[in-house]
């Protein structure tokens, strides 16, 4: 048998934990536990103001302490919440799970909604991406306006902190402004992982801005392979490094039997040996059953292919996908060298 | 039965408490420094664990005060981890009513009371000021006597929320107008173990007193001593029939401080130096400043208090409730300064300190016993002074005497912050 073929990149694996809803931490806790068994990079849980279920931050973070390694992504919506509170909440994720946060930022467009909070009417979608994007944008500005460092316990002078790494943001949005600085020190990975679904035309703009990973869906390879390509071309036109946009394909999965997770295996395997992307997102019709058949049947066979990983390389999301503690955009601002 | 105690646990946040120079005193945000005081306190049969909140860094004289600890991460989110690590301690977040809004924060709470088991706590405080404003959607445009109007309709909100999905487990339609929110729809989250989670107010005035008496199931007070104590509790309590409501329906419940000794005198001794570590030269300065409203860094803080008068109009400080008036907090001063021959740095540790309890074990059991048997308070919210270990020495050399005594329970008696406070679970309306 000829030597398994080693990728210069390893697959990046992730699952939803979604599915219909739960009121018991238990039912998200195995299955958090199930996929990190499969060593997946993290797992997703979707939310709206509108559907039933718990807050996906708030189960996350309960989900945290429970486990060790695997990322944890929760949807977060933009539309009717405070921007101040959502970079705190996020950045408190990743200090609770010592740097395995992400979160996904969507936006609220129905009447039904906006009717919950009765704060302004429902927006069409193009505005509230454009709203997301101001958020993403004052939330890394929050992450940084603490330096690292800016912890001193200097005795001698009686400062708990230096000032000077500290930072105001003064956001000016459209619909909200942020002074700053933050309440909450950086978190452990800079800033947590920003997670795009760049399907529809608004949250693609906002992917290739702000995404550390964007999600596609595609029919087929050579139709991934095009998105990515167009997603990583936008982004380095607005002056990124596509090397750090990772780009999954996200694929609905039903797996009733050990040789659909096979089948499931070869299919990955294939798409991501034609360059569809770098990895997967998988979306389980029914988390409970079809997980356990992906980290049994489908995550050994791509191990034994070597296209994934048999362990975690490191601690934190980022270090999972393989992309550098986010840089801050303040650190030098105030500095005199 | 004798009156049993209630005791819960701060996690000193945002604070000029924590001796943050003590070698013993590790990071004030790493959750693990969370957990070891959440598991202390359960060990210790606790009812609860509790955070503040502040939504903007504090400034003095323009500029980030940074003597203090500063920096803490949000709470409902260190909450909702720390009962994946917790059985039964109760859990509770100071979060404003101001700069939210009661769809999703009645939707946060009932997640964390799912997510643990029936133990989520709201600490609904009121502050108001356009500086902390400054941070969100709305700014600062809330008027100081509206921020309890909202603060009450932000709560009766929540709970229709609370109260909306049918006992089969179906979600049925709500719809709230009023003078502040006018909202309608569906909540996405079944009745929580609790029914509601346990509410805690904070805040002095007599609309504070009326709300914690209408509302509340807890009052977090600063009045610490014997006869401020008594007399608070008398008031409160006295506020509660006509809303219907039984004294024990509302625990009472100061912040304090403790030290504790092998003997009464090193206690003494280990306190006047915890006080020295808290009000360092600089502090006692800016704690002067704060009443002063004026810049008195010329001042040596080991002579005497400034004979010029505080300036009223000053915006000296930002981001701090304010102390009351500031010509009469300067009399006050002056007067004990005075009396006692006391400094500048004196002054002001014998003026800011809280209720503390110091002594030998047995002498803080004894002093906790005496205030909660003469009704001064009906359990009390523990400060330590070290994070995260401050509350170890309390919970093994104290807690035993509390239970000898009868006063303190052995046991949780059940898994709900509810049951530990003897509240029952709320009848669900509509
Ligand atoms: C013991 C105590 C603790 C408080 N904790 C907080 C807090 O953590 N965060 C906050 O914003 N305000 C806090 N407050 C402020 C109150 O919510 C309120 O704004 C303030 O006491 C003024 O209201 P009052 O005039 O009714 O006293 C606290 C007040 C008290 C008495």
């Amino acid at each position: 048998m000829p030597p398994p073929r080693t990728p210069t990149r390893p697959l990046h694996l992730a699952a939803d934990i979604g599915g219909s809803p739960h009121y018991e931490a238990r039912h998200y806790t195995a299955l958090a536990r199930l996929a990190e068994r499969g060593t997946l990079d993290f797992v997703t849980l979707g939310d709206s103001f509108a559907r039933p279920g718990l807050d996906a931050l708030a189960v996350l973070a309960r989900v945290a302490p429970a486990t060790e390694r695997i990322g944890l992504v929760p949807t977060v919506t933009t539309t009717h919440t405070e921007p101040f509170h959502v970079s705190s909440a996020v950045a408190t994720l990743d200090w609770v799970s010592r740097g395995r946060a992400g979160w996904s930022p969507e936006v609220s467009t129905t009447e039904a909604e906006a009717a919950l909070f009765g704060r302004r009417p429902a927006a069409p979608a193009a505005d509230l991406w454009h709203e997301a994007r101001e958020v993403a944008d004052v939330a890394g500005r929050l992450w940084d306006s603490w330096e690292d460092g800016a912890e001193i316990r200097d005795e001698p002078t009686g400062r708990f902190i230096d000032r000077d790494k500290l930072h105001y943001v003064d956001f000016e949005g459209r619909t909200f402004s942020v002074r700053g600085p933050a309440i909450v020190p950086r978190p452990p990975q800079g800033h947590p992982v920003t997670v795009i679904d760049a399907t529809a035309p608004e949250p693609r703009a906002a992917a290739v801005r702000h995404a550390d990973i964007a999600l596609v869906r595609a029919e087929d390879p050579a139709a991934a392979r095009e998105l990515r390509e167009e997603l990583r071309d936008r982004a380095r036109a607005h002056g990124r490094d596509p090397e750090r946009l990772r780009v999954l394909v996200s694929l609905p999965v039903q797996l009733h039997t050990t040789a659909d997770a096979v089948g499931l295996a070869t299919l990955i395997g294939d798409w991501y040996e034609q360059g569809a992307a770098e990895g997967f997102h998988l979306r389980p019709a029914e988390p409970e059953r079809d997980l356990a058949l992906l980290v049994d049947g489908t995550v050994p066979v791509l191990q034994h292919r070597g296209l994934l990983r048999r362990f975690y390389p490191g601690a934190t999301l980022r270090e999972h996908l393989g992309l550098a503690r986010a840089a801050n955009q303040y650190a030098h601002a105030g500095s005199p060298s | 039965m004798t009156k049993q105690m209630h005791l819960a646990a701060h996690f000193p946040g945002v604070n000029n408490t924590t001796v943050w120079a003590d070698p013993r005193s590790r990071s004030q945000i790493d959750f693990s420094s969370f957990v070891h005081l959440a598991r202390t306190a359960e060990r210790g049969r606790f009812d609860f664990f509790f955070l503040a909140e502040g939504l903007r860094l504090r400034e003095h004289k323009g500029r980030i005060h940074d003597l203090d600890v500063v920096g803490r991460p949000e709470s409902l989110t260190v909450l909702g981890a720390l009962a994946a690590v917790t059985e039964h301690l109760g859990l509770a977040a100071t979060v404003n009513a101001t700069f939210n809004e009661p769809y999703e924060l009645a939707r946060r709470f009932a997640s964390l009371d799912h997510l643990s088991g029936g133990r989520a706590a709201w600490n609904v405080v009121t502050s108001f000021d356009a500086f902390t404003g400054e941070n969100f959607r709305r700014g600062g445009y809330l008027d100081r006597a509206d921020r309890y109007t909202r603060a009450a309709e932000f709560v009766a909100t929540a709970r229709e929320l609370w109260d909306s999905w049918t006992p089969e487990g179906t979600p049925r339609p709500f719809a709230h107008q009023g003078q502040h929110f006018s909202i309608s729809g569906e909540f996405t989250v079944p009745r929580s173990p609790q029914g509601h989670p346990v509410v805690i107010q904070a805040g002095d005035s007599g609309e504070g007193r009326e709300f914690a008496a209408s509302t509340a199931d807890i009052v977090f007070t600063r009045h610490g001593t014997l006869e401020a104590g008594r007399e608070f509790y008398a008031d409160v309590k006295s506020r509660l029939a006509k809303y219907g409501r039984r004294p024990e329906d509302l625990k009472i419940m100061p912040g304090v401080t403790f030290v504790l000794g092998d003997t009464d005198a090193e206690a003494q001794e280990k306190a006047a130096d915890i006080r020295r570590r808290q009000v360092s030269a600089q502090n006692a300065i800016v704690a002067l400043e704060q009443i002063w409203g004026r810049d008195l860094s010329a001042y040596d803080p080991d002579g005497p208090l400034p004979e010029i008068d505080p300036d009223p109009e000053s915006e000296l400080v930002k981001g701090r409730v304010k102390v009351g008036d500031p010509f009469a907090v300067a009399a006050k001063w002056r007067a004990l300064s005075e009396a006692k021959g006391l400094s500048i740095r004196q002054t002001v540790i014998e003026t800011t300190g809280r209720q503390s309890f110091i002594g030998t074990p047995a002498s803080v059991a004894a002093q906790l016993t005496e205030f909660v048997t003469a009704d001064a308070a009906d359990g009390f919210i523990l400060v330590p002074h070290l994070t995260p270990g401050g509350l170890d020495d309390f919970v093994d050399r104290v807690v035993p005497l509390l239970q000898e005594r009868g006063v303190f329970r052995t046991e949780y008696s059940g898994p709900t912050l509810r049951s530990h406070l003897g509240l029952p679970t709320p009848v669900r309306k509509g």
